[in-house]
């Protein structure tokens, strides 16, 4: 390790209209070491990386980079001096090739100073398959899910060379082979001298790959230690300024009727005849409880919600039956008329309407309970979302703050808040907690147990083993499209549900 | 200094025109019929799609309009409806077509301007409908003329209402919470209930009726159905909602940006012509200023990024 460390950034401070995002904070990192950048949502962290990779300016400190003062203007700017930013909020242009996606500006020329498509192809697949995602990389990217558009990011990352490469949250999207891979990856750059700084709510991810920790609080800096220094309890206490004693909140589950019951449920995949994505599924939700559906990626537990939703606007075959009596559901209008709720696992894409404040996403769902002789009362509106907003504790500057200048965290609950308005009692939640922080975390975890005590039935998909095996009453466990195994909460173990899910 | 850039002016300055009422009263009369296209065409483009359509559907509708009126001789309470009905129709037609079979909008409505501008011709046979041996009948006066002792247009005060009728829809209404939610985000949208394709529709249908009712003002204000009215037109009320600064991808923009769009645009030509600048330069500059709304929209939205 070098004298002079790779990067320093000086009391930085930023301000938004109605938040200060950063004060006076100091932040460093060495060649060849990884630090994991922590805090809860809102804290700061994706604003002071945008402020290193030249997208923000700061209001007051600055960056020394091999101990010389750097001014950015654009990423642009940052991009040449060495930065590579894996952004939170995916980046890529959706109808634009994968290869153009990841050497967008680079592209590689012939002779004739035409755009070399061979050499292009050549270099983004190589880069992919060193990620383990071999892809046709002359496809559009909006035909790949998230967790490939996540691979392409990191590959358009790495193609940059950088000394400092940031990830913001890289793997909340990811499968477990998929972090193991990208975190080999991290630990060849780091043999190369490279500085990473590692942004994640995972706590295992930051002490499996972080060298040493910087703690983020209301867009102050806390602490820094090295991981071993920092056990997760204290690291914590930092990040939150209290302690949580309980991450999962235990609940006496109170079984009732059943409120959905779903028979035989075929979704044929479309435009491949003969391929289902989910197979001949039956299975049934009760009041009170809270039923997860596990399985790897591509298993159709996450099309399976979508279907009963009616999201692919055609009826699947199979039936489903609310409080028995069978329903037929072709559209979300009439699911959420059954009392229905749907948080699909892609904010961004599916989740909120960006350039909409704050207030009018939380209340999309629910304007019918906010008219007022046909016409929409705005404070019956402005009274329920605050209620809302307080219950979640929501950051945000003002309700009519557009939705899209939230933290990531803060974004994932206004959906929540969303569905919740709509006054549900089957709630569908893919990726509930993706990129929420640990002390919002336990929030969302007794708001599900409340929920559920109020007799509403949750369906949980989540990536996280452990956040299943707490949360569960019940577990089913899909593969290929079918239902593979089922354990009770007591039965199941990592090792039962992994093996089911193989 | 204008005279320098415009070779085209005349060197007297008329400026002082500005001063006096008339001068704003006859701005608002000869844009309150774009204004009422760009009506429509704002809640068009709040849902990320756009309406070509609407200029040739003024002529449409004003030749029906006249048609109606001039040649059949039919009252004015048959006329107005079944002339705005006729709107209302096409720009609904333009929305199955956009929704049912997934056709760009920029595709789908430029083939209706096409086919609007035919129907207008065939209407009159190619000629304009005019009052000959038959009377004109009174509603044509009474739309055109001027109210307060000559001070407001007719057609001026029915270009305000609407203004006010839009801003009720676009904010008070779950419709036009559900054109923003379109425009935003169109799957998020679906998945939270709203009906996206009828809403789609029904955008086009109201910018159709708009025209309508542009077409009937046009007819009254020039006492004849004229099949080539309306030239042009789609793409000022465009420009007067780009200007005010309601975003072409949809989402974000408001009723209130269109009537400033619509003042500006006004006022810049009127200030033109008043003095004298030939047609080819006003374009020219009207070119200019959609371009810079449009860069200024833009960096805005980096800056917020
Ligand atoms: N462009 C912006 N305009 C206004 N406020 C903003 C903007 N970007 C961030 N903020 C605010 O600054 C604060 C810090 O946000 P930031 O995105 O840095 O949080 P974070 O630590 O990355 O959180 P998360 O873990 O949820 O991603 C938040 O209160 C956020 O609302
Ligand atoms: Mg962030």
């Amino acid at each position: 390790m070098k004298d002079t460390p790779l990067l320093q950034m000086k009391r930085i401070s930023k301000s938004f209209p109605g938040v200060q995002a950063l004060s006076e904070v100091s932040f460093e990192l060495h060649e060849g070491e990884v630090v994991g950048l922590v805090g809860e949502n809102g804290a700061g962290k994706s604003t002071l990386m945008k402020i290193l990779s030249g997208v923000y300016a700061p209001d007051r400190g600055e960056i020394l980079i091999d101990g010389q003062a750097v001014r950015f203007s654009s990423p642009k700017d940052a991009e040449r001096a060495g930065v590579a930013v894996i952004y939170q909020e995916l980046s890529l242009v959706p109808s634009v090739s994968v290869m153009e996606n990841v050497l967008m500006g680079r592209e590689p020329r012939t002779r004739w100073k035409t755009v070399d498509w061979r050499e292009m192809a050549r270099v983004s697949s190589e880069l992919l398959t060193l990620l383990d995602m071999p892809i046709d990389v002359r496809r559009p990217v909006e035909e790949f899910g998230v967790a490939v558009q996540q691979m392409i990011e990191i590959a358009k990352a790495l193609s940059l060379n950088a000394r400092i490469l940031v990830m913001d949250e890289p793997t909340s999207s990811l499968s477990e082979h998929e972090t193991k891979q990208l975190f080999d990856i991290v630990r060849k750059l780091k043999g190369k001298g490279v500085g990473v700084v590692y942004i994640s709510h995972k706590m295992e991810e930051i002490y499996e790959i972080a060298d040493r920790i910087t703690v983020l609080r209301d867009g102050q800096h806390v602490g820094t230690a090295t991981a071993e220094e920092l056990p997760s309890e204290k690291m914590i206490q930092w990040m939150v300024g209290r302690k949580i004693d309980q991450f999962f909140p235990s609940r006496t589950p109170e079984i009732g009727e059943e409120l959905l019951k779903v028979s035989g449920l075929t979704l044929p995949q479309p435009g491949m005849s003969g391929v289902n994505l989910v197979n001949n599924v039956s299975f049934s939700v009760h009041s009170g409880e809270i039923l997860g559906l596990a399985g790897l990626r591509g298993a159709g537990n996450s099309p399976l919600l979508g279907a009963i939703f009616g999201r692919y606007g055609r009826r699947p075959r199979g039936d489903i039956h609310i409080r028995g009596e069978k329903v037929e559901i072709t559209s979300p209008p009439q699911a959420i008329a059954h009392g229905m709720a749907y948080l699909t696992n892609d904010r961004k894409a599916s989740g909120l309407v960006l350039p909409m404040s704050v207030l009018h996403n939380m209340t999309l769902v629910s304007l019918r309970d906010m008219t007022r002789f046909g016409w929409l009362d705005p404070l019956v509106e402005q009274r329920s979302a605050s209620a809302y907003r307080d219950s979640l504790s929501i950051r945000t500057p003002s309700l009519r703050t557009e939705v899209s200048t939230l933290s990531g965290g803060n974004q994932q609950k206004v959906i929540l808040a969303k569905w919740l308005m709509s006054e549900p009692s089957i709630l569908f939640l893919d990726e509930p907690t993706r990129g929420i922080d640990v002390g919002a975390k336990t929030e969302i975890y007794s708001l599900m147990n409340r929920w559920a005590s109020e007799g509403k039935a949750i369906l949980l998909i989540t990536s996280e083993l452990p956040e299943l095996l707490a949360m569960s009453d019940r577990i089913l466990v899909m593969h290929r499209g079918e239902i593979t195994a089922e354990f009770s909460h007591e039965e199941a173990t990592q090792e039962k549900v992994m093996a089911a899910a193989m | 200094m204008i005279g320098a850039i415009f070779p085209g002016m005349s060197g007297e300055n008329k400026l002082g025109a500005f001063f006096t009422w008339d001068y704003h009263r006859d701005m608002l009369r000869d844009y309150s019929i774009h204004g009422i296209l760009a009506c429509g065409m704002t809640i068009v483009i709040l849902t990320a799609g756009i309406d070509l359509s609407v200029g040739s559907l003024l002529g449409m509708t004003g030749m029906f309009f006249a048609h109606l009126m001039i040649n059949l001789q039919l009252s004015p309470a048959v006329g107005i409806p079944f002339s705005l009905v006729a709107g209302t129709a096409a720009g609904l037609l333009n929305g199955v077509v956009i929704t049912s079979f997934r056709i760009q909008p920029f595709v789908a409505t430029l083939a209706m301007m096409v086919s609007a501008r035919g129907l207008a011709k065939f209407i009159g046979g190619g000629r304009k409908i005019q009052a000959g041996t038959q009377q004109l009948p009174a509603i044509f006066e009474q739309i055109s003329s001027q109210v307060l002792n000559n001070n407001l247009a007719i057609v001026t005060i029915i270009f305000l209402a609407s203004m006010g009728v839009f801003w009720l829809i676009l904010n008070r209404t779950r419709f036009g919470r559900h054109l923003y939610a379109i425009g935003g985000n169109d799957e998020a949208a679906r998945l939270s209930g709203v009906r996206v394709n009828l809403v789609r529709t029904a955008a086009y249908g109201i910018a159709g009726l708009m025209s309508a009712v542009a077409g009937v003002c046009y007819a009254a204000r020039t006492y004849y159905g004229d099949p080539e009215a309306g030239q042009g037109y789609e793409l000022t009320s465009i420009a007067m909602v780009v200007i005010g600064g309601t975003s072409l991808i949809g989402g974000r923009g408001g009723i209130f940006l269109t009537l400033l769009g619509t003042l500006i645009i006004g006022y810049i030509e009127k200030i033109l012509s008043i003095n004298g600048v030939e047609i080819a330069y006003r374009f020219m500059v009207e070119g200019a200023i959609i371009v810079a709304a449009v860069i200024i929209q833009q960096t805005g939205r980096r800056t917020r990024l």
